[in-house]
Parts: structure tokens; C-alpha cells; sequence
């Protein structure tokens, strides 16, 4: 494997960094919500793990076409970065929404459209490592892999228009929202600072983690090609 | 009739960033360790690879040997 590229100990910096002030100014910056209380803090990571876990989910469909197309191994390596490093913000921002809903809807989960897509898309990326891992050809599963995330793919813009088509409890911050919502706010001018600098900050440290995840990928398969050569 | 005071749901609070933060730093620690142990296979493969290229030539040179006997 190669050395570590100096551009990469940068941004491993950068994230770590980024991650501390998001926190600061969602703990301490940001006013506290008057109905909600402290609870309400959880919302800017919520989103803004929502956000990333959504874009990589729509990055791995679009490396999926990229590897349809060239057939290239590096699209599947970046495919592959995607959906686990989303997969693991998506999970982080279904359990915070069940941490938030708690004290503001009394309950943990419901069956709501929006918690119902999220958890769906959710389990279809757990189901996408499931399927790599019955497959032992590459090139077959690389294609397996590509078709699943460019049908899964749409899973991410169905999760984030539910709330914006149908009738739910989940309230929508940015846009108006549905008359049955409950727990919304309005953004006062520091809770926007928040707000968007976690969006920032998840982006950030989503970009860290893939690339990492990507040269993981490079690693991976140089052992299994080491392991052909051995075994022939 | 309106609240007068603030709820206290900082329990809350604290378990959601807990939580955030917990299952960043074990997928970091996750990828941490496959990078590792993939290393260590890379090495090990590799060095296995090296002591069977010997012996895969001293037993071409046997098998022409028997031959020519």
C-alpha cells in the first residue's frame, strides 16, 4: 500500500477540527428551543449526518453508472466507500430522530412515511453488503453491486421529498410543511450558524472517511489478488 | 395553556451526541483494524509468495532431469 499522502493527514486534521466546532456551537452557540429544550441540539448533527448519508447514497449510484459504463474497478472501489461511509451517517441520524422524537412525540419510533423510507433505505444498504458478500467473482460482483446502487439509489430522493408529498408528524425546517407536523421551529439567525456549519462539517469529514475507505479498497484488493497467486 | 418553563431533556441531549460520536469513532476503529490486519495478509502473502518461487523452479529443473533419465 501506498504511504499515507500528506494531503490526506491534512484533512484527517481539518475533520477532527471541523467536528469540535460543529459541536460547539450546536452545544453552546445555539440558543436553546423553547418547547423542545436541549433536545432540540440533536437536530444539527441529525441533519447534517442526513445530508451526507443521502449524498453518498446518490455518489454510489452514480459510480454504479461509471462502473457499468468503463467497467473500471476503481468506480466499484469508490461505490463501495459510498454506501458504507453513508450507511453509517444514515444509521447515526435514524437514532438521533428516535432520541429526538422521545420527549417530542412520546415515542420512540413511528410508523410516520419519513421514518418509514429512512428506515427502509437504511436496511436496503445493509442488504447491498449482504449481496457483496455472497458473490465471490469480482467483476460479477462489481456489477451485482453497480445495478443494486443504481436501484437503491432511489430510495434517497423518495426519503427526502416523503415529507415535502405526503401527510406526516415529521416536521420540515427549510419549505413549508405538512398541517400534522409536530416538533417544528423556526431558525433563529445562530441556529442557522449551526445549522449550516454542521452541513459543512459532515461534508468535511465525509470526504475524510471515503477517501480513507477508498484506499481500504485498494488494499483489499491486492491481498485478494495476492491470494490467487498464491493459491495457483 | 403554554409552558412556562423550558422541559428538561438534556438526558436526551447527551445520549444523542453519545451516541453520534460513539458509533463515529468505532467505524473509524473498525477501519483502523482492517487496514491492519489487511497489511499483515499483504505481508505475510507476499513472503509466501517469495519461498514458493524457489521451489516451484527447483522442482521444473527435477521434473527435466527424470526426463532426460
Amino acid at each position: 500500500m501506498q504511504s499515507k499522502p500528506i494531503a490526506l493527514t491534512i484533512l484527517d486534521i481539518v475533520s477532527i477540527i471541523v467536528l469540535g466546532v460543529a459541536a460547539y456551537l450546536s452545544l453552546f452557540f445555539a440558543p436553546t428551543e423553547a418547547v423542545m429544550g436541549q433536545v432540540q441540539r440533536v437536530f444539527y448533527f441529525h441533519v447534517g449526518t442526513a445530508w451526507v448519508g443521502l449524498l453518498g447514497f446518490i455518489l454510489a449510484a452514480v459510480a454504479g453508472i461509471a462502473y457499468l459504463i468503463t467497467k473500471s474497478m476503481a468506480w466499484d472501489r469508490f461505490e463501495i466507500a459510498a454506501v458504507e461511509v453513508s450507511t453509517m451517517f444514515f444509521f447515526i441520524t435514524i437514532a438521533l430522530g428516535s432520541i429526538w422524537a422521545r420527549p417530542a412525540w412520546n415515542t420512540w419510533w413511528t410508523w410516520d412515511p419519513r421514518l418509514t423510507t429512512a428506515a427502509v433505505t437504511e436496511l436496503i444498504y445493509i442488504a447491498y453488503f449482504m449481496l457483496r458478500q455472497g458473490i465471490e467473482d469480482p467483476e460479477k460482483r462489481a456489477r451485482f453491486g453497480a445495478v443494486y446502487t443504481l436501484l437503491g439509489g432511489l430510495s434517497a430522493p423518495i426519503t427526502f421529498m416523503v415529507i415535502r408529498l405526503f401527510r406526516t408528524i415529521h416536521p420540515v425546517v427549510i419549505g413549508s410543511q405538512s398541517a400534522e407536523a409536530q416538533g417544528g421551529f423556526s431558525m433563529t439567525g445562530d441556529m442557522k450558524v449551526a445549522f449550516f456549519f454542521a452541513l459543512f462539517a459532515f461534508t468535511v469529514v465525509f470526504i475524510d472517511l471515503m477517501w480513507h475507505r477508498i484506499r481500504l479498497g485498494v488494499l483489499e484488493e491486492k491481498v485478494e489478488q495476492l491470494k490467487l497467486n498464491v493459491s495457483m | 395553556m403554554f409552558l412556562e418553563t423550558i422541559p428538561n431533556t438534556s438526558g436526551y441531549m447527551l445520549a444523542g451526541f453519545g451516541i453520534s460520536f460513539a458509533v463515529m469513532g468505532i467505524y473509524v476503529l473498525s477501519l483502523y483494524l482492517r487496514k491492519t490486519n489487511l497489511k499483515r495478509d499483504a505481508e505475510m502473502l507476499e513472503s509466501l509468495q517469495v519461498a514458493d518461487k524457489p521451489q516451484t523452479e527447483k522442482s521444473k529443473t527435477r521434473a527435466k532431469s527424470t526426463k532426460k533419465k
